[in-house]
């Protein structure tokens, strides 16, 4: 890793402050019970991720960090929270009042996650050399509280949504400790989440006719005795 | 400590420690006399009670004059004891604040008691006055023995003595029940102290406190020791998985026995405690330090939230007596986690605010029991729900009440806040530990101390506001009477001192300062103005409860005043409006069971709950909740078939016939015979 | 303790005195236009004031001294407290003996006692405003305690006048956990003073109340004094917000002179008129939540705040 010209003196502090955004929203999404307001939500975290990975390319000087910012904002930002509006529109789907477990608990497991992904990302973050080796932790955390976003909700297109923001963690990530993956890489992840999101989407009109809802427990039924 | 050091210096006085002795044999002496008239409530209770009471009194201006003035330990070897094992007896600092706490609080009991004991209630006054005055005096003991022997006999002479205490009315089955499984509880916890005393000497087969200060025990030892030493003094203090006893016994008791084995054995655990772990184990490792704050906090909290959901009063306080003794034992945790990261002077502040806070939770919890006394003498009713509206008929019991309710709560300018905010500001620094991931554990350990603290706000919320507040919710309570003036001096002694630690706080620190010194060789500033205490630095925190308290009172009586002047003293008493509701009955007020429906609520996967609800053409609706602790049936309830299974097996050796038990004992002597030859 | 500093501790309080009502005014009034409706005067609460403290106390029959003397404790807890937070500047020396855990026990105290007095009638209204109330403090109280905590880390005191001028003095101390300090801060702001998405200050239908049913048995100059102590409260929470996490404005020790005090009075109310906007802003969109999302509500701001105390410690420990 070469080292680093610092346009700005506070790079490392607002890169901390949008790190700790980051956290904020995941927890956000884990305690709204609408749908909609999970959408936003994800749209808010694509704009952090925006910024930063701006930040990142600003103070390392990388051209396809650029590339790779200006491709978080119209995927992450624009166009996936649209398909998303579109969905949840055409499906009904704006309520997901039940959650499996009461959200306190959630909220209180997700703490435990963060000190348990803060403890992993100790030993790792001290041999990264990057300006924002400090937020690996967070990454960390975000992809593990969206995963359990996933597990505590019913309704299929949350599911996605907790897909998504886990997709957001590992593009942190890899900022953080790598500045980004290689261009080709990067490119290739995008079209497979939107793909994904459209294959889904598909699978959702599918699954409410099938089913009349778009609760999974139904999926249950499938099972062979 | 240097034996032959401390020997020389006990060779000039020991006059504090001889006096000490005397005064706790008196104790003893005047449990006996009591006998020469078993059935004389006269003699008994107003005699030799009141007499216990100065007796106390004298042993606590002697620890207060230890404390204050020589501060060297004194030891002694008693003529007493088994043949080549005489009993050593030792007093130091850390003995003497305890005796201190002991004789404080044991003069507000017994001066209670005086009063308070009546005829014809379950064992004879004479009976239970040598059991009470033995129960005092081997507390004393306990903390005035030297040597593991005298340390043991003390420890089961208390456990014995209050057992007898808490089946005084052991005519009903419940109470039998209950000093059974105390009875149960104290011996697996005293088997732990052996144990732990067991493994203590260090191969060198002394018993003496002294030898197992100088024997280096190698740190699995080390740490065997202290797993037993929390085991069986947690046991004591009622810490969780081993609380099953205390909310059945305390309540069990009468209310003087209550709320001594409330207020003050539970205080001797965590002395045994201080003086296993710091003392005679040095506090080596951090890790043992962890175990004990999270022992404790868990503890803290369980007691806090199953006080929430009680609806008998004296259950109610012996659950937030788990909770304050968790609160003590997280404290010695995290001054243990200071100590062996050789941080003395934060080691100093959470040691501090551990023996402050058991010196106030003696004075408040003995002080709201005996309350619960006068309350149940008064109205023959321990259930929150047909209670109510006592403030009106008992001023007296209810304003003592009220300090104590404050007090506990953590209010301030009262005593219970001194020791939060010490604790609670142990817990601000531990974020310099050295150590990476104890600094990411322990903000969420402060975290849970915040959330029981003021959990016990809202617990004794709903004590005192439905025993003492809104309307009677029986018509019996209307006859209810104030204590006699006997009491009223018990109650105001106990009150009056948890008011004056409040607001004159630097003198607890003072009494604590020169125990932590011997212990973990640093104490807390004590430099600063009259009232004042800044544990670390002034800059970073001060606290002042005289200001404080005169702040209020100035700021009370100024707005009086003004009010009093500026606007009319008009005044009507008409019937409670009540948003204009005509039909208002006393069972409309909210029950114990009610004030409690939010805990139930938000901390339900902590019960097991049975709940009845009434069906809406019900023509007698009735509605009952059983809370059940979850312990008892994961860990209590295997256990006790595991021995029943146990037992069964051992009973297939039962056979009736001599013979075959003879046969049995020919057969151990002949494989003993083999073995030993 | 100098006759100096004690005049600028009593000019503090007479100022907080002063101010509280008539910011719960432009708070009434922001409202109003927020909603549509024509705005009471600034002035109201005073008004109000004025004519209770005129009016006859009517008192329940079985009400005891301490149901009367609950008031003076509320107020004087309010009062106490006021003279605690530095809102105009900083060196007090009542705040240099009391420090921020000490004003929360203070809170506690207050809340209390009102919540005694609320039972002490023994109307079906009382003890369940009263058993509210203490379901809201209980977690509530653990999250401010939080929240001075984190500050504790950042700037090594608990005192609020050094903890406001290394905050003033060093910026830079900026740190991402007060974002989730913040946030917590203003959700235990909004319950604790009655604010909308855990009760309603404005609500008639006593179901719902939370802080209303407790006062409804108090009358006259008793309910001035009560209603004078919440709007107390309600200036004293804002102004804790300002001195954690808005400074700037607020005179501090080392500064002398004239013109500070009217720099920082102007700053103040600057601010409080910023305050009751947002304030208002936030209550206007939430809707109130059932009781029993209350806890939830508040577990939240809880473990906000302590998560803010980790992403302190391990963002800057790292």
């Amino acid at each position: 890793m070469r080292t680093l010209e610092r346009p700005f003196p506070g790079t490392d502090t607002a890169l901390n402050i949008l790190a700790a955004c980051l956290l904020l929203i995941s927890f956000a999404m884990l305690s709204r019970r609408r749908t909609q307001r999970l959408v936003t939500l994800l749209a808010w975290q694509g704009m952090v991720l925006f910024v930063s990975t701006l930040l990142v390319a600003h103070s390392s000087g990388r051209v396809e960090m650029y590339y790779s910012a200006a491709l978080t904002l119209l995927l992450k930002v624009i166009v996936l929270p649209l398909i998303l509006h579109y969905l949840i529109n055409r499906l009904g789907a704006q309520w997901d009042t039940e959650t499996l477990v009461n959200i306190p608990a959630v909220m209180l497991a997700g703490l435990v996650l963060v000190i348990f992904a803060f403890g992993l990302a100790q030993p790792v973050s001290v041999l990264a050399t990057t300006i924002t080796r400090h937020t690996l932790g967070i990454a960390l955390a975000v992809i593990l509280l969206s995963f359990l976003m996933m597990i505590t909700r019913r309704k299929a297109i949350t599911q996605v949504i907790g897909f998504l923001a886990m997709e957001n963690g590992l593009f942190f990530a890899a900022t953080s400790t790598t500045y980004g993956m290689p261009m080709i890489i990067e490119l290739g992840i995008a079209l497979d989440v939107l793909v994904g999101v459209f294959i889904l989407g598909i699978f959702f009109f599918q699954i409410r006719e099938q089913f009349d809802s778009l609760d999974l427990h139904h999926l249950e039924a499938l099972k062979e005795d | 400590m240097n034996t032959a050091n401390a020997l020389a210096t006990a060779a000039t006085t020991t006059l504090p420690l001889r006096m000490a002795l005397t005064w706790v044999l008196a104790i003893l002496a005047l449990g006996v006399a009591g006998l020469a008239r078993p059935n004389s409530i006269r003699l008994v209770a107003r005699t030799l009670f009141a007499v216990g009471a100065l007796a106390c009194l004298g042993l606590a201006v002697l620890a207060l004059g230890f404390l204050l003035r020589s501060q060297t330990p004194e030891v002694l070897i008693l003529p007493l004891g088994l043949p080549d094992l005489p009993f050593h007896v030792r007093l130091d600092t850390l003995s003497a604040f305890f005796l201190l706490v002991l004789g404080l609080v044991g003069a507000g009991i017994s001066s209670f008691s005086a009063g308070y004991f009546r005829a014809g209630e379950g064992t004879a006054p004479g009976l239970m006055g040598l059991h009470y005055h033995v129960f005092l005096a081997s507390m004393g003991l306990v903390m005035l023995a030297n040597d593991a022997y005298l340390f043991m006999v003390a420890w089961e002479t208390m456990a014995l003595s209050s057992f007898f205490l808490v089946v005084t009315q052991h005519r009903r089955g419940e109470i039998r029940k209950a000093g059974f499984l105390y009875l149960l509880m104290a011996h697996l916890g005293a088997l732990c102290i052996l144990f732990c005393f067991g493994l203590l000497h260090g191969g060198h087969w002394q018993f003496t406190f002294d030898a197992m200060r100088a024997a280096r025990l190698a740190p699995a030892a080390a740490s065997w020791t202290f797993v037993l030493a929390l085991a069986g003094f947690g046991a004591k203090a009622g810490l969780v998985p081993f609380h099953v006893w205390l909310p059945e016994a305390h309540p069990a008791a009468p209310s003087p026995v209550s709320a001594m084995m409330s207020g003050l054995m539970l205080s001797t655990a965590a002395y045994g405690m201080v003086r296993v772990t710091f003392d005679l184990l040095q506090g080596r490792f951090w890790q043992w330090g962890l175990a004990m704050l999270a022992v404790g906090l868990f503890s803290a909290l369980y007691g806090a939230i199953f006080a929430g959901v009680q609806t008998d009063m004296k259950r109610l306080l012996a659950y937030s007596s788990i909770e304050n003794m968790g609160i003590v034992f997280s404290a010695l945790g995290l001054a243990l986690l200071f100590a062996s990261s050789n941080m003395p002077l934060l080691a100093a502040l959470a040691l501090t605010a551990a023996l402050i806070h058991t010196l106030n939770h003696a004075l408040f919890k003995s002080l709201l029991f005996l309350a619960t006394g006068s309350v149940m003498h008064a109205t023959r009713q321990r259930s929150l729900g047909k209670l109510g509206g006592l403030i009106g008929r008992m001023p007296w019991v209810a304003g003592l009440a009220l300090l104590g309710t404050l007090a506990i709560a953590g209010l301030p300018p009262l005593n219970g806040f001194v020791s939060e905010w010490l604790l609670l500001q142990s817990f601000l620094f531990t974020a310099s530990l050295p150590h990476a991931f104890i600094n990411m554990l322990v903000p969420l350990g402060a975290a849970v101390l915040a959330l029981t603290l003021a959990l016990a706000a809202y617990v004794m919320v709903k004590f005192y506001g439905i025993v003492f507040l809104g309307q009677p919710r029986e018509s019996s309570l209307l006859e209810a009477h104030d204590a006699n003036w006997v009491e009223r001096a018990g109650l105001g002694w106990l009150g009056l001192a948890c008011l004056l630690i409040g607001i004159m706080p630097q003198l607890a620190l003072r009494l604590a300062a020169p125990v932590t010194a011997g212990l973990v060789g640093a104490s807390v500033s004590l430099d600063g103005a009259f009232g004042w205490i800044a544990p670390v630095a002034a800059q970073q925190a001060a606290y002042n409860g005289l200001v404080l308290f005169v702040g209020i009172l100035a700021i009370f009586g100024v707005t009086f005043l003004l009010v009093r002047l500026l606007a009319h003293g008009r005044l009507r008493r008409a019937a409670a409006w009540d948003c204009g509701y005509r039909w208002q009955t006393p069972r409309m007020q909210d029950s114990a069971e009610g004030f409690g429906q939010p805990i139930r609520h938000i901390f339900g996967p902590f019960f097991r709950m049975r709940r009845h609800l009434p069906a809406p053409e019900d023509p007698a609706p009735r509605y009952e909740v059983v809370i059940e602790d979850r312990l008892w049936r994961l860990f209590y309830a295997p256990l006790g078939r595991a021995v029943d299974w146990l037992a069964d097996a051992v009973g297939v050796l039962q056979s009736g016939r001599l013979s075959i038990y003879l046969l049995f004992s020919f057969a151990t002597l002949l494989l003993l015979l083999v073995f030993v030859l | 303790m100098t006759p100096a500093a004690l005049l600028r501790q009593l000019a503090q309080i007479i100022l907080a005195l002063a101010l509280a009502p008539l910011f719960a005014g432009w708070i009434a009034q922001c409202r109003a236009w927020l909603q549509n409706r024509s705005a009471p005067p600034l002035t109201q609460p005073y008004r109000m004031l004025r004519k209770l403290f005129a009016k006859e106390v009517v008192l329940a029959d079985n009400a005891s001294p301490l149901f009367r003397a609950t008031p003076y404790v509320l107020f004087g807890t309010m009062v106490l407290a006021a003279a605690i937070i530095p809102s105009l500047l900083t060196d007090l020396p009542f705040a240099r003996v009391v420090d921020a855990i000490a004003l929360i026990g203070a809170f506690a105290t207050a809340r209390v006692f009102l919540s005694l007095a609320a039972m002490d009638i023994g109307t079906a209204f009382g003890t369940l405003g009263a058993r509210r109330e203490m379901m809201i403090g209980f977690l509530a109280e653990p999250a401010l305690l939080m929240v001075f905590f984190n500050a504790f880390l950042l700037f090594g005191s608990t005192a609020f006048p050094n903890l406001v001028e290394r905050y003033t003095r060093h910026p830079s101390l900026l740190d991402p956990s007060v974002l989730f300090s913040a946030i917590a801060f203003v959700m235990v702001l909004l319950a604790e003073n009655a604010r909308i998405p855990i009760d309603n200050p404005a609500t008639h239908l006593e179901l719902t109340m939370v802080h209303e049913a407790m006062l409804l048995e108090y009358s006259a100059r008793h309910l001035a004094l009560a209603e004078w102590a919440s709007s107390l409260k309600l200036y004293n929470y804002v102004c804790i917000g300002f001195a954690l996490f808005l400074p700037w404005g607020i005179a501090s020790s080392t500064q002398h002179g004239l013109w500070v005090l009217p720099v920082s009075l102007a700053a103040l109310v600057c601010k409080l008129l910023l305050a009751g906007g947002v304030l208002v802003t936030i209550e206007t969109l939430s809707a109130k939540l059932r009781v029993f999302r209350a806890p939830e509500f508040l577990a939240m701001a809880f473990l906000l705040a302590v998560l803010g105390l980790l992403v302190h410690l391990l963002l800057g420990a790292a």
